[in-house]
């Protein structure tokens, strides 16, 4: 039925888009790990990162992959106010006040985004867009590579942040024990946020790969929101690892389901999983603990 | 549970059917059916998020199904209207059923709960869309046809009439989980779900009933959503749009409160239609402010409206309070 050429490219642009899927991911498994919250306006964010490298590109005539360097510390700082200003200070440290700020914030970012864009859907235009590499006898799309090296190094980089700066061990002080770093001098509210602005930078990153084989609308980050959770909770909530192994995975099974079943029902195969980790695996394949 | 406490049910029953009365213009009474369609959704998001403590993300997973449910029998198996009705508050149950056995039995709490309440509705979302059963991506359409047995009405007082009943029902659910044993415990499992356990509560037994009366009071909701618009498609029947409008109406309201997710529906109904006339009809800006009063709800006013007016006048501790900062997740 299907050549193993043809199985063989899917199943590749599978892994290239699963590694953006993990940057994604990483943000959000960052996140939970560190704050111990459900961080449900990762997806509008990314969103706004996304209409970020269109707008630069648009009216700055921006290379998608040159934006990072204005994008990432823009998002970083974006995440940092947030967390800070408005997340921290409204939820009063609950788990479930978290859920309904952070869902609150989505909504006003979809819909701000929606009242002031409309809900066309936006293309940026590149000449690398449709571009092959050749790999032996398989054709892989330009843009995708990229995107998984890319990914790959944001990852690196960020795994050399935590382990290898102050900064990065006092986020995994404040993340192992909250009231101990405090007693230390680690001001908790601000390592906070930088998590929070740290996994904000991952979607400028995970934008930038994405816009030039994708389209942005203002809902287009709430279609990657439950597929990063997938993600989280297949590899283990708040495992950097588990985050990483989980987006290639992820991104092969859709591959996967899209060639076998057809698009519209390639998406259901994610949620299954999904609903079959939690149910059955709620630590996921490398978390501590439910 | 007195005669005493079906005063204030009645009360509002005999308000809202004498408004539905009044002679509104056509758009106010259409407004009016659908405050009380969501209100009717945001009671059992309520029953289920404001008395039990768990936030669900996935209401719609049965509001859709008791839209479905009815449309499809009365469609292609010529089904009563009214038999419809029940069936489809029966099947939207049964999904809260199954969904709530699968969840509690792995004893997901917390956001991992929103998470998975989310993801059924997503898949049941898909599953619509695609298949044949549900009209794919076309939907159902429901034929026009005036007539009490059919559900339908020429006169669409008597339609908001009905929907008002059925809020006075939610109402009176709600009462008696305010004065039963049943919606006591379940109110100590928000409150602490190990001390409950270790008092001798069956922790599973009272979810489950809570998730199922939840589910059939929003599948309720759904019933009457097709009936009203004649009409169901994926996104309408299963979209996240009544999962949050239902969280939304409750929380604003007053979580675990019986008037709240009336109150609520009302109150952001009613601001998103002034919204939508200030804005000149941009799309999301209703939507946009109804997300700013989530989060101010939630830092500043965490039991809703029904609080502030128990503050205003000064009297108990607003029992919705506590709803927002149990459950410490999974």
């Amino acid at each position: 039925m299907y050549s193993p050429l043809i199985v063989a490219e899917a199943m590749l642009n599978g892994l290239m888009l699963g590694a953006v899927y993990a940057l994604i991911a990483l943000g959000l498994t960052l996140i939970y790990g560190v704050l111990h919250i459900v961080n449900f306006a990762h997806g509008a964010l990314l969103t706004v990162a996304m209409f970020g490298v269109w707008l630069m590109f648009e009216h700055l005539g921006l290379d998608p992959y040159l934006s990072i360097l204005i994008l990432a510390p823009a998002m970083f700082a974006i995440g940092y106010a947030a967390q800070r200003f408005i997340i921290g200070p409204a939820s009063h440290g609950s788990d479930n006040s978290i859920l309904l700020i952070t869902l609150g914030l989505s909504i006003i970012i979809e819909n701000g985004l929606l009242a002031t864009f409309r809900s066309d859907t936006r293309t940026i235009d590149t000449d690398y867009a449709f571009q092959v590499v050749e790999l032996g006898p398989l054709l892989l799309s330009f843009p995708r590579v990229v995107g998984l090296f890319v990914a790959l190094a944001a990852a690196l980089a960020l795994w050399v942040i935590l382990e290898r700066t102050d900064v990065g061990r006092a986020i995994r002080a404040v993340a192992k024990e909250k009231l101990g770093a405090a007693l230390v001098g680690i001001e908790v509210g601000h390592v906070y946020a930088v998590t929070f602005a740290l996994g904000c930078a991952c979607l400028a990153v995970a934008a930038a790969l994405l816009m030039p084989v994708f389209y942005v609308s203002p809902t287009t980050g709430g279609a990657f929101v439950l597929v990063a959770f997938t993600i989280v909770v297949l590899g283990g909530m708040g495992s950097i690892v588990g985050a990483l192994v989980g987006g290639l995975l992820i991104g092969v099974v859709e591959a996967a389901c899209s060639l076998f079943f057809g698009d519209s029902l390639g998406q259901i195969g994610i949620f299954v999983i999904f609903i079959l980790v939690l149910l059955f695996r709620p630590t996921g394949l490398f978390g501590a603990r439910p | 549970m007195s005669a005493r406490d079906l005063l204030s049910p009645l009360i509002a029953v005999l308000v809202l059917g004498g408004l539905a009365f009044a002679d509104l213009p056509g758009t106010l009474l259409n407004l009016l059916i659908f405050m009380m369609i969501i209100a009717l959704a945001a009671q059992g998001w309520n029953i289920l998020g404001g008395f039990g403590g768990l936030a669900s993300f996935g209401h719609a997973a049965f509001f859709g199904t008791g839209a479905y449910a009815t449309l499809i029998l009365q469609t292609a198996w010529g089904v009563n209207a009214w038999v419809g009705l029940l069936i489809g508050v029966a099947a939207g149950a049964a999904v809260g059923a199954g969904i709530g056995f699968l969840s509690f039995r792995s004893g997901l709490r917390g956001s991992y709960f929103a998470l998975i309440t989310l993801a059924f509705a997503e898949v049941l979302r898909i599953a619509a869309n695609a298949s044949p059963l549900t009209g794919g991506a076309a939907g159902i359409l429901l034929p026009l046809d005036y007539g009490f047995l059919n559900l339908q009405f020429d006169d669409r007082r008597w339609f908001a009439l009905i929907a008002v009943l059925f809020v006075g029902a939610g109402l009176v659910l709600a009462r008696w989980l305010e004065r039963s044993r049943f919606g006591a415990y379940l109110i100590a499992i928000r409150e602490n779900e190990e001390a409950a356990q270790a008092l001798g509560v069956d922790v599973f037994a009272v979810k489950m009933g809570a998730i199922t009366l939840s589910a059939g009071c929003t599948a309720l909701a759904g019933v009457l959503y097709a009936q009203n618009y004649l009409f169901v498609d994926a996104h309408v029947a299963y979209g996240s749009w009544i999962s949050i409008e239902a969280l939304f109406a409750a929380i604003v309201g007053g979580l675990g409160t019986m008037f709240g997710p009336l109150v609520g529906a009302v109150a952001l109904l009613g601001l998103g239609e002034v919204t939508k006339a200030i804005s000149g009809g941009a799309p999301g800006v209703d939507l946009l402010v109804f997300g700013a009063i989530l989060i101010l709800t939630v830092a500043f006013a965490p039991g809703g409206l029904m609080s502030l007016r128990q503050r205003l006048t000064g009297r108990r501790r607003p029992k919705g309070e506590t709803a927002l900062r149990s459950g410490e997740g999974a």
